[in-house]
């Protein structure tokens, strides 16, 4: 029987009049890929702000692996194995990319609070940053500045700071936008390459990426579930189709 | 990597041999330039590693020097215990007032520690019976430690006052230099960032504050012991201010940068108090002039020019960076 | 009965002064988001310039205009020479302005000297006022009277007049201002000028109770910081609360504990903090 990883139960955001998310029942089962797509404004970056715990909910639950972590602090919710990219870059622009790294890496290890021993002599924690920049192919880029790196380069450097954590919830919000066609590639062979036993949360507005990555896909509108199903049902939805009429392509 | 040795020993040997060849006044110079360099060397770890810039700096100074002045002068107790009692009342006051500066967001931390400063200054300005009020507290005895060398002697504190001083400073070192370091940079950067990589950024944030005020208590004391004096203006904004003007001098983020700026700031103003009244002029211009034109102070600047040029010989060179010989955390 | 209505009042007329300051403090700060330290210092020196004048002329008014235009000048000047360009990088703006109010503080020993003086009292206001069981100096009075009627005249400023709606217009969204052909640069300078202006009137006002020497500027400055702390900053509103409440607390404080008045005046503003970090009615 498959576990279910993430459920949410009527989700609400409000700012105001404003209701961001309104009112958002999932249920995202271990190690499925799922995207969240949507037009601009659907509420999906705020979604995942909510399930991140930096943003606090209006209303409703968010329960991770049977736990309700609604009330729990983003580093408690890293702590239960959520992980987060960002739409916007949100690296460390002053520290060199193996600092970046670092930083990840000791994230959720008590050895973060050391304070005397110097933080390169670590040894295991210096070689869990290496194994994962060096699988991206930014270990020989340690000692550069954020600046230095490509666009490309540092959206990879976004997922690297993600899976240091060892999530067992990844959301990637958006992680090809802006990217080439052969950065886009090269990014959905490494969400597709990911530990299946990782659940990944997707938010794409490029469809390709999302039909090619993801299993499942729900749709928001105006902060609501407009639809949700496997690649083909959501395709063939008329309430979709007439969403995205003119905004894009299925 | 043997240049930054040799300059190094040749630094030690220097400060070793100083009270022996110069005059008096100077070494005195060169020791009020350790004390305060090691407050603001705290400072920096608060402002330049952490991105929290304390205007409140001095409280924790001043408090531990008037714990040593009080204890000392009004209940006899033995300047060892005073040492130590000082040291401790002014870890006690960061970890009081760190509770609401942390509780502040941006703007309002500098607000708040410049006003947390100043109300211990009213305190030790107007609880007269006990902190003797406008006169201070005159007459603190020599510090006393059992030894064969008396301190009572400048030049063997100034030895005291070195010793102390490179304690203090090889820990602050390893702590910029440990993972506990490395976060309060990550808090600096993106604290929302380090939030979702698992850190309780708060607590970090704490803890710093409660350390820089812990190693200016530390600061505090030593002072309190050579000058044999405390009053209400070791505790003013102007002394909160004097700091980070040293941070900045000297460049935020460098931990060795402030003591070079306290060296700028303790002998600029000998210089100038021998000729004019108008030390708080020239301190106000400095400090216009140092944000207009030299924001990253002399160590900050020196630091970018030498990365630039040690990446450029990288890219003439074409070879990547060795594997874990150059240590890419911050000195 | 009689002790605590005198105190009422002389709470009352500190917050007068304080709000003077406070709510160019946090004019400056909604608007420019610049922290300015120099602040105590305009204090100061409207005080110190409307000293002379009385003390030349014997003229009051004239000192008190001659104060607050001073302090506007050298507003401006402060700005628009330093500040402005520093837009966004707040840091540098408040040591700069740190720095300024050393220069200003020492500028002011250097030409009046360290001596205490008093502005005198303006002999129409000299005397005191029966109010019931008890005489009140009616300078006081009147003090109170010029608050009350500056915060109504700010508050009707803002919300009421066409100023009001470009100065919002202009905090609200700069680029969008600009966009709309809002001249926005006069305006900061000009609101600049405004808050020292009120800094300085502040300093004029208080000339004759609170005094005017060196270091009345470091005194009344984190008082105006506690003010802002606990109204919030960039609200009018909180600027005339926390006015209130740090004078009248003060007052008492001084009244009941004074050696340690200065330091327990910091207790509202803890509490506030740890209640509502941005402030009664903030917004951050």
């Amino acid at each position: 029987m498959s576990v279910v990883c993430l459920r949410t139960e009527g989700l609400r955001k409000h700012y105001g009049g404003l209701r961001a998310v309104d009112g958002v029942d999932l249920e995202v089962l271990e190690g499925e890929r799922r995207a969240i797509i949507g037009p601009n404004g659907a509420g999906k970056t705020t979604l995942f702000h909510l399930l991140s715990g930096e943003v606090p909910a209006s209303g409703g639950r968010i329960v991770l692996f049977g736990r309700d972590v609604t009330r729990l602090p983003p580093y408690r919710r890293t702590g239960l194995g959520i992980g987060r990219t960002y739409q916007v870059t949100n690296l460390f622009p002053r520290l060199s990319v193996l600092e970046n790294a670092l930083l990840a890496t000791f994230g959720l290890r008590p050895q973060k609070y050391d304070p005397f021993r110097p933080a390169l002599r670590h040894r295991e924690v210096l070689d869990e940053a290496r194994a994962l920049l060096e699988a991206f192919g930014l270990w020989d880029k340690r000692d550069w500045p954020i600046g230095s790196l490509s666009y490309g380069e540092q959206r990879q450097l976004e997922i690297v700071l993600a899976l240091a954590g060892q999530p067992r919830l990844l959301l990637l919000d958006e992680p090809t936008a802006g990217l080439s066609p052969a950065e886009t590639h090269a990014v959905t062979r490494i969400v597709r390459g990911l530990d299946p036993k990782i659940t990944v949360l997707l938010i794409e507005h490029d469809m390709d990426v999302a039909f090619q990555v993801a299993q499942r896909i729900t749709v928001l509108h105006f902060g609501r579930v407009l639809a949700e199903g496997t690649v083909d049902e959501v395709r063939g939805n008329p309430d979709v189709q007439a969403i995205y009429l003119g905004v894009g392509e299925l | 990597m043997a240049g930054r040795a040799l300059l190094w020993g040749v630094g030690v040997v220097a400060a070793l041999a100083l009270p022996q060849v110069v005059p008096l006044y100077f070494t005195h110079l060169v020791l009020l330039t350790m004390v305060y360099g090691l407050s603001a060397m705290s400072l920096d770890l608060l402002a330049g590693y952490t991105g929290l810039t304390s205007f409140g700096h001095a409280a924790y100074f001043g408090a531990a020097a008037y714990t040593v002045g009080i204890l000392t002068t009004h209940h006899h107790v033995a300047p060892a215990a005073a040492f130590g009692a000082g040291v401790l009342v002014a870890t006690l006051l960061a970890a009081a007032y760190g509770l609401l500066a942390t509780r502040a967001v941006g703007v309002y931390f500098l607000i708040i520690t410049l006003a947390l400063g100043m109300g211990t200054w009213g305190l030790a300005y107007r609880w007269s019976s006990v902190t003797g009020g406008d006169n201070g507290l005159p007459g603190i005895p020599p510090l006393d430690l059992g030894l064969p060398w008396s301190l009572a002697d400048p030049r063997n504190y100034y030895y005291f006052v070195l010793l102390a001083f490179g304690l203090a400073a090889f820990l602050l070192y390893r702590l910029v230099q440990s993972p506990f370091g490395l976060a309060l940079r990550g808090i600096r950067e993106s604290e929302g960032r380090m939030r979702m990589l698992g850190y309780n950024t708060w607590l970090h944030r704490y803890v710093a504050f409660v350390v820089a005020g812990a190693f200016a208590g530390f600061a505090g004391t030593l002072y309190a012991f050579h000058n044999r004096f405390v009053s209400p203006p070791d505790l003013h904004i102007a002394a909160s201010a004097e700091a980070v003007l040293m941070v900045i001098l000297g460049g935020a983020g460098t931990l060795f940068g402030p003591l070079v700026g306290a060296g700028i700031v303790v002998f600029l103003r000998n210089l100038v108090s021998a000729y004019t009244q108008r030390w708080m002029l020239i301190l106000g211009v400095v400090f216009v002039l140092t944000v207009l034109y030299a924001p990253q102070g002399v160590a900050g600047g020196a630091r970018a020019v030498w990365q630039r040029t040690r990446r450029r010989a990288r890219a003439a060179e074409g070879a990547p960076a060795e594997a874990g010989k150059q240590p890419v955390v911050q000195r | 009965m009689q002790f605590w209505l005198t105190q009422l009042l002389n709470g009352l007329s500190f917050a007068a002064l304080l709000f003077l300051l406070a709510s160019g403090l946090t004019l400056i700060f909604g608007l420019m988001r610049i922290v300015n330290i120099a602040h105590g210092s305009y204090y100061l020196l409207g005080a110190y310039v409307a000293l002379t004048v009385v003390q030349a002329t014997g003229n009051f008014l004239a000192a008190a205009l001659a104060g607050s235009l001073t302090v506007a000048a050298v507003g401006v000047v402060m700005q628009r020479a330093f500040l402005a360009r520093f837009y966004r990088a707040e840091q540098a703006q408040v040591l700069l302005t740190m720095g300024f109010s050393f220069i200003f503080a020492d500028l002011a020993l250097w030409i009046w000297g360290g001596d205490p003086h008093r502005i005198p009292t303006p002999s129409a206001l000299a005397g005191s006022v029966a109010l019931g069981p008890t005489f009140f100096p009616t300078y006081r009075l009147a003090v109170i009277a010029v608050g009350a009627a500056v915060a109504l005249f700010l508050w009707l400023l803002q919300e009421r007049t066409r100023l009001g709606a470009v100065v919002r217009a202009a905090v609200d969204d700069q680029e969008m201002a600009r966009g709309l052909g809002i001249h926005v640069d006069p305006v900061l300078t000009g609101m600049f000028a405004v808050g020292a202006a009120l800094a300085g009137f502040g300093g004029v006002m208080g000339g004759p109770f609170l005094g005017v020497y060196p270091g009345v500027d470091s005194e009344v400055l984190p008082l105006a910081f506690a003010v802002v702390i606990i109204g919030g900053l960039g609200s009018l509103k909180g600027a005339l609360v926390g006015s209130v409440l740090v004078g009248v607390l003060d007052n008492l404080g001084k009244a009941m504990f004074p050696e340690l008045s200065y330091f327990t005046l910091f207790v509202p503003m803890a509490v506030v903090l740890a209640i509502r970090p941005t402030g009664l009615f903030g917004r951050g």
